[in-house]
């Protein structure tokens, strides 16, 4: 009776043992299905990096992030390398403008979360933690590297150079690593494109207030429009 | 019915096969070096991702640089000049 139902569901089943390799192959079936869904909305997301409102969110989030690193260098002791502070805050926010749809996202924020915590419990090698895992995330060590990988084919071992590139994605199997990498290009292009159109507003500000002032005010028009307005988005 | 099952058991891993490709072909259209290739040649997977690698190092070094550059035109920013008025709104 209950072999008749199976074979009913799924002609090929009618051992036990079958059976059990036929769940194995559904949860294999499940989780493509999930693999494809996240495939279509990463699509999605991946089309919204590269449209002129998500640049607009991404700049007004940006700018808010920025005023917060002045206020901190303002305070606290002479800032470390002046970049790493405003490159920090501008993933923070990049992962942020993400809202945690992708694992590089997420893995940022957890990253950022972990410090805050180490910030807390302890805060003079604080510095010292930072710079050394930030360090270790850009410089994998080769040597180790290739010995792990030597026997690896190409495509596996440049899979996994990749998987250290995209954050989060160091230990995930290779469409997974291959769908962040896709969502995270179309986002660091934004945040480039961003950027730029920042640091050019900026330089126009301030080579302006030494030039004479009545053409930059023209000139600084333009980017300005560029960064669009700073008001949050309307409810989505 | 042993072929079937042979079918469903090889559709399960060409379907991820497929996936691949088609995430592979997604992925090479964002790189600048492979985007203007034609379709019929295709890169092959290696070079998609050897040149995927290049580009996201070339996007966080240009990242690196723009923030270098930001945080210096932050700090030469005169925080009373009409510049950095402007900046406030755009922020408020």
């Amino acid at each position: 009776m209950t072999s008749g139902v199976i074979s009913n569901s799924n002609p090929v089943t009618n051992s036990a043992r079958s059976i059990i390799s036929r769940s194995k192959k559904k949860k294999k079936i499940l989780n493509q299905q999930n693999q494809s869904q996240n495939v279509r909305d990463q699509t999605q997301a991946t089309t919204q990096w590269k449209s002129e409102a998500q640049q607009q969110v991404y700049s007004s989030k940006l700018l808010q992030a920025l005023r917060q690193v002045r206020i901190n260098s303002d305070s606290a002791a002479p800032p470390k390398r002046g970049g790493r502070a405003v490159r920090e805050a501008a993933d923070r926010v990049l992962a942020v403008t993400a809202k945690g749809r992708t694992r590089w996202s997420r893995a940022i924020l957890t990253n950022r979360l972990k410090l805050k915590f180490m910030k807390k419990s302890n805060n003079k090698r604080q510095k010292v933690t930072v710079t050394g895992s930030s360090k270790l995330q850009r410089k994998p060590r080769v040597s180790i590297l290739r010995l792990k990988t030597k026997n690896l084919p190409a495509v596996q071992r440049k899979a996994r150079v990749l998987g250290r590139l995209v954050p989060g994605c160091r230990k995930e199997p290779l469409p997974v690593i291959l769908e962040e990498a896709t969502d995270y290009i179309a986002a660091l292009e934004m945040q480039v494109r961003a950027m730029s159109a920042l640091a050019n507003l900026l330089s126009g500000a301030s080579s302006s207030s030494s030039s004479s002032s009545s053409s930059s005010s023209n000139e600084a028009a333009a980017p300005l429009n560029q960064l669009g307005s700073s008001r949050p988005p309307p409810p989505s | 019915m042993s072929s079937r099952r042979a079918r469903q058991a090889a559709g399960t891993s060409r379907i991820s096969d497929d996936q691949i490709i088609e995430l592979v072909s997604k992925l090479q259209q964002l790189l600048p070096e492979l985007r203007n290739t034609r379709r019929s040649n295709k890169a092959s997977a290696s070079k998609v991702l050897q040149e995927t690698c290049n580009y996201i190092r070339n996007l966080h070094r240009e990242v690196d640089d723009l923030s270098d550059r930001l945080s210096q035109l932050l700090s030469t920013i005169d925080a009373d000049s009409p510049e950095a008025a402007i900046i406030r709104s755009l922020i408020m």
